[in-house]
């Protein structure tokens, strides 16, 4: 039974692309079958985070508007037999996206893989109704920030009115995801807490992901963080995500991003 | 800064918190996530205009949710003069 997961925001530079990498990956590493559509066509970036840009042939919308076949745009992760890419456009616009097209993508997915997460671009413009339209799950990313909460909030209405679930009158489900968590800053009063973001979007949590440079440093080697470095704070911190998303329970830690010098050298041994 | 924050010992994260929770409450009322609240609106200010002149901005209608229960607010600021003149034909206005 696939499960189509849309990683959304509303704004920009959360850690959408991320956490769209890594928690794909940490899936596939699990053993599950997991594509990652990449929605934000025009600035597409999923490619690069996976570090697959320079083996992009076709993308959705040559699927979308059935000019080739998946088989033929999907794109096999390098390191994990059972982690596939789905690329964005990048010459066209968001309105080369038809309703349809993405449907029969979609449901063609949906077929071939457990999972199908939809990376969706920031705004609240037709590509990220469109990644969330035929969505079963949502994993909303927030910073612990004031202008990214509230942008979260606005998505969380939108996912209860704009989505086909939503549509047919069924609860769509939506997931916290908070991520880059200071836990010194909010420890001292500087940062929204995490139950202050819980109480305000009001939706369950699926997982913290710290501050960490090496999320920075994952990206620069076009590898999702899972993969990069398994043993820092943020793979650690996705994985237990992923296993939460297969329905095991995990208990919630608050992960410390920040490095001293034995996580460091634990850290770099581990890699 | 450091030492503004050493002598009044303030911390941002209740403020940010608290500026968030009364804009959502209001935003979420406009924006409304079925619409519900929006329509709502609409149509309980286009039976009020039907007998007094008050401004669209004056009537607030939001959803406030908690555990149990949710409650609708309805709250409708009239001018003080219809609101005189109401009660004074004991027409069921009560000035707040």
């Amino acid at each position: 039974m696939a499960e189509v997961l849309v990683v959304t925001s509303g704004k920009g530079g959360v850690g959408k692309t991320t956490s769209t990498a890594a928690l794909g990956a940490a899936l596939a590493q699990a053993g599950q079958n997991v594509v990652v559509v990449d929605f934000d066509v025009g600035l597409r970036n999923l490619d690069l985070v996976m570090g697959a840009e320079r083996r992009v042939v076709y993308d959705l919308i040559n699927v979308a508007n059935g000019d080739v076949k998946l088989q033929q745009a999907l794109i096999r992760d390098k390191r994990i037999e059972t982690l596939y890419l789905l690329a964005a456009s990048q010459t066209r616009d968001k309105d080369a996206l038809s309703e349809e097209g993405v449907r029969r993508c979609i449901a063609e997915l949906r077929q071939r893989f457990d999972w199908v997460i939809c990376d969706s671009p920031a705004g609240i413009e037709r590509g990220a109704t469109l990644a969330m339209r035929y969505a079963d799950l949502a994993v909303v990313v927030t910073n612990p920030e004031v202008s990214s909460v509230r942008d979260s909030d606005r998505i969380i209405g939108l996912l209860d009115s704009k989505t086909l679930k939503a549509a047919q009158g069924e609860r769509m489900e939506k997931l916290l995801l908070l991520t880059r968590y200071d836990k010194v800053r909010a420890g001292r009063g500087d940062m929204l807490s995490i139950d202050d973001v819980l109480e305000i979007l009001s939706i369950p949590l699926l997982g913290i992901i710290p501050e960490s440079e090496e999320v920075l440093r994952a990206s620069n080697l076009g590898a999702p963080v899972t993969l990069a470095n398994a043993q820092s704070a943020p793979a650690r911190a996705y994985t237990d995500a992923a296993r939460r998303l297969q329905g095991e329970s995990v208990p919630m830690t608050i992960p410390n991003g920040r490095q001293t010098l034995l996580t460091r050298l634990f850290g770099r041994r581990a890699a | 800064m450091k030492l503004f924050r050493l002598l009044t010992g303030r911390r941002s994260a209740p403020l940010a918190r608290e500026r968030l929770q009364i804009l959502l409450t209001h935003e979420r009322a406009t924006t409304g996530s079925s619409g519900l609240i929006s329509a709502l609106r609409e149509d309980i200010l286009r039976v009020i205009a039907k007998h007094v002149d008050v401004a669209p901005e004056k009537v607030e209608v939001t959803v406030r949710n908690s555990d149990e229960v949710a409650v609708l607010e309805i709250d409708v600021e009239i001018p003080q003069a219809v609101a005189r003149t109401a009660i004074g034909r004991g027409r069921g206005w009560v000035a707040a």
